[in-house]
C-alpha cells in the first residue's frame, strides 16, 4: 500500500511521520503525474487558498477529482477539509475548491488564532478514550448532506469531522497528537 | 468537552500550517490582497517595509494599530505583525487587535537592551530570529513558538540568511553526534537551555517551525533556502520593492513548494522583470547592521 500526500504547502510531512509509524509509505504529491500508483490521498492543513492556488496552477484540481471518482479514499484535514467542500463560506471570491463532498465549510470558523484551541472529542467510531482534537483557525461543517455522516460534533452539535463514503474530513489535525486512530481508520477506507 | 486555548501545541501548530509557504511583508490593504491571491499563507503587516527603514534611519516602532486593522480586514490569511524586542505592552496591544502572530523583531529599534519579552505569558503565538542554535533555543525557551533566520533585512542580499541557516543546521547535526554526557557543557558553551538541548538532539531539528528570513529577493533565493532544510520563507522588502510584485510575488510562492526541481525553477524565474535593488553587506557600517540585534 503507498498513500501520497499533497506537498504544494503546509503540515505535509507531519502526517508522512504519522504514516511512516504505522510502517505505511508515502509520497509528495506535487504534479498530477505523482498521483500515479496510489492507494489513498491525504490533504493536510495549511492555508486553503495557497493550496488551491497552486493545484490551480499546476493542473491537480481535475486530476484530483478523477482520483476520486476511482473509488480510493481521500482524506482532508482542515485546510484539506475545505478544498474538499462543494461549498465554502467565508473563502476568497474564486478559491479554488475540489468540490468532492456535499457538505458546506466555513472557513475560520472559530475566529483568529488567539481562538485556535485543543479539546477531548467523543468520536465513537474510534472507541474510547475521546480523541484529542486540536483546532487552529479551524473551520467547521455548515451543512451536511443527506449522504454524508457526522463522525464527530462539538457541544453544540457542529459537525468537525464528517465522512462521505470513501471520503473523510476533519475540521481538526490529528497530525499533531501521537493518537494514530484517525490515520487508522482512514487506512481501513483503503480495503 | 473542556477547551484549551493558547497552549504550546495549538501555538506551535499555527507556525506548522504555514510551513512550505511564503509570508510577504505589506504595508496596506492593497498590497495585503496582492499577496493573498498570489498565494501567500500569511503576510505580515508593517508600516515600512525594512528596505524604507533602512534608508529612512530614526527609531523603527510597531505599527500605528490602524495599519493594522487596515490588512486585518482586507485579507482572509493570517496576518502577522511586528513588536521591538523587549517591548511586550507593544506585544499586548497586537494581542488585543488581534493578530495571528508577533515577530519581536530585530528589524524594528530594541526596547530592551538585555532581555526579551516572556512570551509564554501571551496567548498569540511568537516567531523570533536566530543566528545560531543558541539564539534560537533562548528564544524558544522564552516561548517562541516559531523560529527564523535574521539575515541582513532590507538589502535583498541572501548571504546572511544562509550565514544563520547553516550555522543552526550546522550546529544541530554537530548535536546529534554528541554523547548524552556532553550536552551538558555544549548547552552552557552556546548559553541554551539544557533540555531543549537534548530535545532537539533527540528530534535532529529545531523543536519549533525554522523559516528563512532577510534578504531574500529571488525565486532562486527562495528554493536555495528551502534545499538548505528551513520549513518556509519570509519575504519582506523583496517583493513590493521590485518591478513586478505580481509576477515576483506568484513565482516565490511556486519557488517554495517545487523549490527540488530546476525545470519549474527556471520556467518561473523567466521574465519577472527588475528584482529590489541589493547591498552588499559588507559595505553596511557596523552599527547600521539589524542581525546583530538581540540577545
Amino acid at each position: 500500500m503507498k498513500i501520497g500526500v499533497l506537498a504544494l504547502q503546509g503540515a505535509f510531512i507531519e502526517h508522512k511521520n504519522v504514516l511512516a509509524r504505522l510502517g505505511i509509505p508515502s509520497v509528495e504529491v506535487r504534479l498530477p503525474e505523482h498521483l500515479t500508483g496510489l492507494d489513498g490521498l491525504i490533504i493536510p492543513g495549511g492555508e486553503s487558498t495557497t493550496i488551491g492556488l497552486l493545484a490551480q496552477k499546476w493542473g491537480l484540481l481535475e486530476p484530483l477529482r478523477a482520483f476520486a471518482r476511482s473509488g480510493r479514499p481521500i482524506w482532508g484535514t482542515c485546510a484539506g477539509m475545505i478544498l474538499m467542500a462543494r461549498e465554502v463560506v467565508d473563502g476568497l471570491p474564486n478559491q479554488p475548491i475540489l468540490e468532492l463532498m456535499d457538505i458546506t465549510v466555513r472557513r475560520n470558523a472559530f475566529g483568529r488564532q488567539v481562538d485556535s484551541f485543543e479539546a477531548d472529542l467523543p468520536v465513537p467510531v474510534l472507541g474510547d478514550p475521546p480523541f484529542h482534537a486540536v483546532f487552529i483557525r479551524a473551520p467547521l461543517v455548515e451543512r451536511v448532506g443527506a449522504r454524508v455522516d457526522v463522525l464527530a460534533s462539538l457541544e453544540d452539535g457542529t459537525a468537525v469531522a464528517v465522512r462521505q463514503g470513501h471520503m473523510l474530513a476533519t475540521a481538526f489535525h490529528p497530525e499533531l497528537t501521537g493518537d494514530v486512530r484517525f490515520h487508522r481508520y482512514f487506512l481501513q477506507l483503503t480495503g | 468537552m473542556e477547551r484549551e486555548w493558547g497552549t504550546d501545541t495549538v501555538k506551535r501548530g499555527l507556525a506548522q500550517m504555514l510551513k512550505g509557504g511564503v509570508i510577504m511583508d505589506v504595508t496596506n490593504a492593497e498590497q495585503a490582497r496582492i499577496a493573498e491571491e498570489a498565494g501567500a499563507c500569511a503576510v505580515m503587516a508593517l508600516e515600512r517595509v525594512p528596505a524604507d527603514i533602512r534608508a529612512q534611519g530614526g527609531v523603527a516602532r510597531m505599527a500605528d494599530p490602524e495599519k493594522i486593522l487596515e490588512i486585518m480586514e482586507a485579507v482572509s490569511i493570517p496576518v502577522m505583525a511586528k513588536c521591538r524586542i523587549g517591548h511586550f505592552v507593544e506585544a499586548q496591544i497586537l494581542e488585543a487587535l488581534g493578530v495571528d502572530f508577533i515577530d519581536e523583531s530585530e528589524v524594528l529599534t530594541p526596547a530592551d537592551e538585555e532581555h526579551h519579552i516572556d512570551k509564554r505569558k501571551f496567548k498569540v503565538p511568537f516567531v523570533c530570529g536566530a543566528r545560531n542554535l543558541g539564539e534560537a533555543l533562548r528564544r524558544i525557551g522564552e516561548g517562541a513558538a516559531m523560529i527564523r533566520t535574521k539575515g541582513e533585512a532590507g538589502t535583498g542580499n541572501v548571504v546572511e540568511a544562509v550565514r544563520h541557516a547553516r550555522a543552526v543546521l550546522g550546529e544541530i547535526r554537530r548535536l546529534t553526534t554528541m554523547a548524552e554526557e556532553e550536552m551538558m557543557a555544549y548547552a552552557k558553551e552556546i548559553g541554551a537551555p539544557y533540555e531543549l538541548v537534548v530535545e532537539t538532539a533527540r528530534l535532529g531539528r529545531l523543536p519549533v517551525v525554522n523559516f528563512a528570513a532577510g534578504g531574500i529577493a529571488t525565486p532562486a533565493d527562495a528554493a536555495l533556502m528551502m534545499q538548505l532544510g528551513m520549513d518556509g520563507v519570509f519575504v519582506g522588502s523583496g517583493i513590493f520593492k521590485s518591478g513586478d510584485p505580481v509576477k515576483r510575488a506568484r513565482a516565490i510562492v511556486q519557488a517554495v513548494t517545487h523549490y527540488n526541481d530546476p525545470k519549474i525553477l527556471a520556467e518561473i524565474s523567466r521574465g519577472l522583470g527588475e528584482p529590489m535593488v541589493g547591498i552588499n553587506i559588507s559595505l553596511i557600517p557596523a552599527e547600521e547592521r539589524l542581525a546583530v540585534r538581540g540577545w
